[in-house]
């Protein structure tokens, strides 16, 4: 095992040196794009005017109010689809019945586009963030209860049996089986889950909003500031793989080997 | 055998899962009785299907037999009785998110040892299967039979008088599983445990048992049950004497037919679903 441990660790690290020259190329790229071959500016603008831009957004700390807004949206909509997905989730999982009906029933709505309904969800709720919250919730929702279902619906037979052969009470039954089987499981959905809430609700901003970063990168196009609007796309793809990269340690933490 | 109270008697037990009538419906026993005697090991052998791995389910409280009763020391079984007895699985039921030292504690957790206890004893029972230096491993970690060792030190950490295997060898290669039965019967000369145990395997269950219990066909009933006459710990030059063969050999002759009958009588039943499967009106008759 440690033999083939220092090999990994050698390939690993060449593969992040191939990433890291991909990426170098895309921004060269860029460059010559802009610099050399003359593309329009309002197109692409110039890789050191975005720079400059960025600068002046993160320090005149102009997009406080948007990240606010947009992050305040994503926890309310997580909030909301992972209370209700786990605890649906782990109702259903309970009975082989509640299984066979709501599982092929909740994965066939889980492959709508529910941002569809983007239109529906506006008029209920308005045009602010209610929309987004309940547009993010709905559709988060269904990895999170699917993956519960599996996690806790399937639990090994056998280690049900053993731990009843050996006197489990219902809670030592939860705690000390259900639960370490179905956790990896359920983690995997929360984290696919959160992704989805962050994707649908920058995107609903996109279409019909008052504020948050995907307003303001909408608005910044319609104004062909296209410099600015390149700057608030890099910080949002800065803020969502920090996010994302959060949520995965939180899974990695809790998970068992 | 020389204590008067059987330590598990099996009464008039009849099992059938499904209703009569339903296509799922099996009957796995009939009307099959039973006794183990205190610190004797007994094999329960016979074709795939017969019930048996049934019947122990039925002894240790896992299973209400549809009809017929069982008693563990003299108490009738309703339910798991964690105290008098404890099960080992053929797979591996160690969960995999636990270490064998956390397996083995949990185990007794469940039957409500004092934690000041449970060290004392996962210490003992790890030393007993020769797993001491494997405490901290998890399942994952560890080959086929040494699993199956851990289960065993899982069970023995919970000291019951009572032991159910359930083929608790079966997934494991012929040379692991013949050292693992000598063990069990060093075992089992030092502890007189009462072990009720299931295989497949003649040889294993002329070498393991004071008394091997034949099951028919299903639906499963004992057709003899046939006493080994051979002091424990049992040694490998045992497998090669004249009368582990002979026993063998009345074993094979017994089961035979048995098997015969249940590989047709399978084939019958996989050909009536197929039937049922295609045409709904013609399953009646068929």
């Amino acid at each position: 095992m440690n033999g083939s441990g220092r090999i990994t660790a050698q390939s690993r690290l060449w593969s992040r040196l191939v990433q890291i020259a991909f990426l170098a190329a895309l921004l060269l790229l860029w460059f010559l794009a802009t610099n050399v071959w003359g593309v329009s500016r309002i197109l692409l603008p110039r890789p050191a005017n975005v720079w400059d831009q960025l600068l002046n957004v993160l320090g005149s700390g102009a997009f406080i109010p948007d990240l606010r807004v947009t992050l305040g949206e994503l926890v309310a909509a997580f909030a909301i689809s992972m209370s209700l997905g786990v605890s649906l989730g782990y109702a259903i999982s309970r009975s082989q019945y509640l299984i066979r009906v709501f599982e092929p029933l909740l994965a066939a709505i889980y492959a709508i586009p529910i941002i569809l309904f983007l239109p529906l969800y506006v008029m209920s709720f308005g045009l602010g963030p209610n929309s987004k919250i309940a547009l993010g919730a709905t559709i988060s929702f269904f990895p999170i209860v699917l993956s519960t279902i599996a996690g806790f619906g399937h639990v090994d037979r056998t280690l049900q049996t053993a731990a009843r052969s050996m006197g489990a009470s219902d809670l030592q039954m939860f705690r000390h089986v259900l639960l370490p089987a179905a956790l990896p499981v359920v983690l995997a959905g929360l984290r696919m889950g959160f992704t989805v809430a962050l994707l649908s609700v920058i995107a609903s901003e996109t279409i019909a909003s008052f504020a948050g970063l995907g307003h303001r990168i909408v608005d910044l196009a319609e104004n062909m500031d296209t410099a600015r609007m390149f700057a608030y796309i890099v910080f949002v793809i800065a803020i969502v793989a920090f996010l994302n990269a959060v949520v995965s340690k939180l899974e990695g933490r809790a998970r068992w080997r | 055998m020389t204590s008067a109270q059987p330590a598990i008697r099996v009464h008039g037990v009849s099992h059938q899962f499904g209703e009569a009538g339903e296509m799922r419906h099996v009957q796995a026993l009939r009307d099959t009785s039973l006794d183990v005697a205190r610190g004797e090991l007994q094999c329960l052998i016979g074709p795939s299907g017969c019930g048996k791995s049934t019947l122990l389910s039925i002894m240790g409280g896992l299973i209400a037999p549809t009809t017929g009763a069982v008693t563990v020391a003299d108490k009738p079984v309703r339910g798991p009785m964690p105290r008098d007895l404890a099960f080992v699985f053929q797979e591996s039921a160690l969960f995999p998110w636990n270490t064998v030292l956390e397996n083995i504690d949990l185990g007794m957790t469940f039957q409500g040892v004092a934690k000041a206890e449970r060290r004392d004893r996962a210490h003992r029972a790890l030393e007993a299967v020769g797993l001491l230096d494997f405490a901290e491993y998890f399942p994952g970690q560890l080959s086929g039979g040494m699993r199956q060792r851990a289960a065993l030190a899982r069970a023995l950490s919970l000291q019951t008088d009572i032991l159910l295997m359930d083929e608790p060898f079966g997934a494991l290669d012929e040379q692991t599983r013949m050292v693992l039965g000598e063990d069990l019967s060093v075992l089992l000369s030092r502890s007189r445990k009462t072990i009720v145990f299931v295989t497949h395997s003649l040889g294993e269950a002329v070498f393991l048992a004071d008394r091997v219990a034949v099951f028919s066909a299903r639906p499963g009933t004992i057709k003899q049950v046939i006493t080994v006459d051979e002091p424990h710990p049992r040694k490998p030059s045992f497998m090669t004497a004249p009368k582990f063969h002979a026993l063998r050999d009345q074993l094979y002759g017994l089961l035979h037919d048995e098997i015969r009958k249940a590989m047709s009588e399978t084939a019958q039943l996989r050909r009536r679903y197929d039937q049922a499967g295609v045409a709904d009106g013609d399953g009646e008759r068929a």
